[in-house]
């Protein structure tokens, strides 16, 4: 977390207030939450009153994907379907599972190139003819991809949702502070962003909300946000991700074009061993079609936790697939949806530099990366060498 | 000693690899990721493997004070566990998947994995005891005799042994829960877990319904006359009683058993307790913890998890054993495991191949015959390797 987001936060818990109250403690914390509010549709192109504020970057792709899909829905029953790319996180891809399964909804799952992009003419076509666009309730592709740092074409994306008259939702979260987000100048209709991903507290979030889409709440109460989301604002959190977002964002030119040749480097050298291969697009010097702080490499027969371990033990932290996978390795949905063979696919490394990492570091990983990558290889070899016998 | 402690998220291989952090070696743990569903990882509360039991393996790992990994042995797993219980069955025979994953899984391609990585030795939390002899490293059966798990360990030879650790063979279960519950870990009183992993709801008979094709047959006396009929012979284990669903009692009013699985022509043979009894057996893939025992030996057999030891004779010929029983017993299942014991070391073991009935003593010994053998009464039978 940035030390001025933590800063921001001591103070405003020192001080009680509930937001939604009228005394005078109450009218301080409104007050605090208005000003956050500004900040971050500021960072994000927006308008104030386009931010809702939720749990987090989770909470506001369920929110975009079961609120609009409802309200749509309620104004046209035929409209049941979601059309949503094969290479979202899984806040969005259980989401769509979740109400495929239990709400009725259909989908269709929007395929990407070898490098995890997703583009205009693919969505056309997922979206069909203007008789079939009529049953569509969402589109939904993330702006950039968490694993392998694929840039989307948002703006195109969107403009074909717009021409078929449906609202494009984008998960943001990745892409806030490593490339440039407009939401007003993109036309995307809602936009999910993370706080901890821009350098605040986790457990804050925001979904931004265009002036005119109706979203059916999915927690109900007090009306606050909108009416879209009830429940107590949680103040200090939402103080510290605006004062973090208008750092990271004010930084994010800067910080993309040292990232960018940190990233460069460490490609470069990763793929001279043999067996590594980086994944996804990279053009030397570009921030623009692959993020700044992204490094995706597989490396062939071997598994990734092999990996992991090796270069953890070596002090290097990187991980093989998306988080919140509660430790059990599997393919990369992303890498399979890239046409990578399952194989292959479970010897990812994920390496993510940010504003800590330094050239030291990846001289590093560069020194540690041969000798781990012949360990787990031999180590792969042993383990079907045994159990085949 | 840099070691990998296996840790399933029980309560067993948590104290094991808070031990083998006690006794000075850096240790990781590890928890295998075994079943290939990603849903059943997610849904499933029973058995091991769960998302749960990885959250709990994790837990301890942090208290503990050590790094934690998944590795993910599905693809092993599916492939020499999963596949081969199903075949066995599809055999109709018992097997014992707990021993195969030892022997295949954690014993191998964990071990290996780990051994390929830098690392000396496994540990694990099973109840049994290592010792070193003249000829290497000898597997003992636990002090905890009602806890000893040395006969699902019985596959393990001698070069396997050389790289395991197990820290509990010289503790009571009871001592282990104390140990865990004042190291401050939150399984010290999860239960035990009985099941076989990959099925976590018990239901063997369902779980192979949805690999195998049920073929409907007669269930006959030992004299071939139909007494009932049956949707499939896949989940009969030999000395089963319950679930025959007989269309006429015997005509001696006594209960009547499984006494042979046929899978050719789809038929189930039920008789009386007595066609149960066994005298002999012949059992292949014998694998021998140091040197094999030359000519006829006495030693004590033990033919199920938590069976007794019985005395035998056992000749050890050409890639099979011959074990010929001082007494007749009940409870011999094809593709279940012998295992022999000399005291408390363990000797080797071997998959039962054929029995050998008290009447036909004389004669050879008949995979197929009426009364080839028997088998636990629980029709999940395997009993279990884990905690």
């Amino acid at each position: 977390m940035l030390p001025a987001a933590v800063e921001a936060m001591v103070e405003v818990m020192g001080q009680v207030g509930n937001a939604s109250s009228l005394h005078t403690s109450g009218r301080a914390a409104r007050r605090l939450v208005e000003e956050s509010r500004e900040l971050v549709a500021e960072a994000l192109g927006a308008r104030p009153s386009e931010i809702v504020f939720t749990s987090g970057g989770t909470e506001a792709d369920n929110l975009a994907l079961a609120g609009v899909l409802d309200a749509r829905r309620c104004a046209d029953p035929r409209r049941a379907r979601l059309v949503v790319s094969e290479v979202e996180h899984h806040a969005v891809i259980d989401t769509v599972e979740h109400l495929t399964r239990h709400d009725k909804a259909q989908v269709t799952w929007v395929g990407c190139d070898a490098t995890g992009l997703v583009d205009a003419a693919a969505l056309a076509e997922a979206i069909g003819g203007p008789a079939s666009a009529a049953d569509v309730a969402l589109v939904s592709v993330m702006w950039a991809n968490n694993e392998v740092g694929t840039v989307m074409p948002v703006a195109q994306l969107a403009q074909v949702a717009k021409a078929a008259g449906i609202p494009f939702h984008t998960d943001a979260v990745q892409a806030v502070g490593q490339v440039e987000v407009d939401f007003a100048a993109s036309g995307a209709d809602l936009l999910s962003v993370s706080g901890h991903k821009v350098g605040g507290p986790t457990g804050i979030g925001a979904l931004v909300v265009g002036r005119d889409v109706a979203v059916t709440p999915r927690s109900f109460g007090g009306g606050q946000e909108r009416q879209i989301r009830s429940g107590t604002l949680a103040v200090a959190s939402i103080v510290g991700f605006a004062t973090a977002i208008r750092h990271t964002v004010a930084e994010q030119a800067t910080a993309a074009r040292r990232l960018t040749a940190l990233r460069d480097r460490l490609i470069h050298g990763a793929t001279q061993v043999p067996g590594v291969a980086v994944s996804g697009p990279w053009t030397p010097g570009d921030w623009t079609t692959r993020l700044a702080g992204c490094a995706h490499l597989t490396v062939e027969h071997c598994a990734g936790d092999s990996l992991l371990y090796l270069l953890d033990a070596a002090g290097i932290e990187c991980s093989t697939g998306s988080a919140c996978q509660a430790g059990v390795p599997r393919p990369s949905h992303v890498l399979l949806a890239m046409g990578m063979p399952a194989e292959r696919a479970r010897g990812a490394l994920r390496v993510t530099l940010g504003h800590t990492s330094t050239d030291a570091e990846v001289d590093a990983f560069l020194a540690a990366l041969p000798g781990a990558v012949e360990r787990a290889q031999r180590a792969e070899a042993a383990t079907w060498r045994t159990a085949a016998t | 000693m840099r070691v990998v402690a296996a840790m399933s998220g029980g309560v067993d291989s948590a104290v094991a690899a808070a031990r083998m952090v006690d006794a000075g070696h850096e240790v990781i743990g590890v928890h295998l990721a075994l079943n290939r569903q990603a849903a059943t990882l997610r849904e499933s509360a029973r058995g091991c493997c769960t998302l749960e039991d990885a959250a709990d393996a994790r837990r301890v790992a942090d208290l503990v004070g050590i790094p934690f990994y998944v590795w993910d042995l599905s693809a092993a797993f599916e492939q020499e566990v999963v596949e081969d219980f199903v075949a066995e069955y599809a055999r109709g025979r018992t097997p014992n998947p707990c021993i195969r994953c030892n022997e295949k899984v954690k014993f191998a391609a964990l071990l290996d994995r780990a051994l390929a990585l830098g690392f000396d030795a496994v540990a694990t939390g099973h109840y049994a005891r290592i010792a070193e002899g003249p000829h290497g490293r000898q597997l003992h059966r636990a002090h905890d005799r009602a806890k000893d798990q040395s006969y699902v360990l019985g596959v393990l030879d001698a070069r396997q042994l050389a790289a395991t650790e197990l820290p509990l063979g010289d503790s009571t279960k009871d001592e282990v829960r104390a140990d865990a519950a004042a190291r401050g870990l939150a399984v010290a009183r999860k239960p035990d877990s009985h099941d076989i992993c990959f099925i976590p709801d018990g239901d063997t008979r369902r779980f192979l319904a949805t690999r195998l094709e049920l073929r409907p047959g007669p269930v006959v006396g030992l004299d071939g006359a139909v007494v009932g009929e049956h949707d499939g012979v896949v989940g009969f284990t030999v000395g089963q009683r319950h679930g025959l669903r007989l269309s006429r009692p015997a005509a001696d009013g006594r209960p009547r058993y499984v006494v042979q699985v046929r899978p050719d022509d789809a038929t189930v043979v039920v008789g009386p307790r007595e066609a149960l009894l066994v005298t002999a057996l012949t059992a292949g893939q014998p694998r021998w913890c140091g040197p094999a025992p030359r000519g006829p030996v006495r030693l004590g057999a033990q033919i199920r998890a938590h069976g007794e030891e019985v005395p035998a004779v056992v000749t050890v010929g050409r890639g099979a054993v011959e074990v010929t029983f001082d007494a007749p017993l009940t409870g011999v299942a094809r593709g279940q495991s012998v295992v022999l014991y000399d005291g408390t070391r363990v000797v080797g073991s071997a998959t039962i191949d054929a029995t050998r009935a008290p009447a036909a003593e004389d004669g050879p010994t008949s995979p197929t015959g009426p009364a080839s053998s028997t088998g636990p009464a629980s029709p999940t039978g395997p009993a279990s390797d884990t905690e």
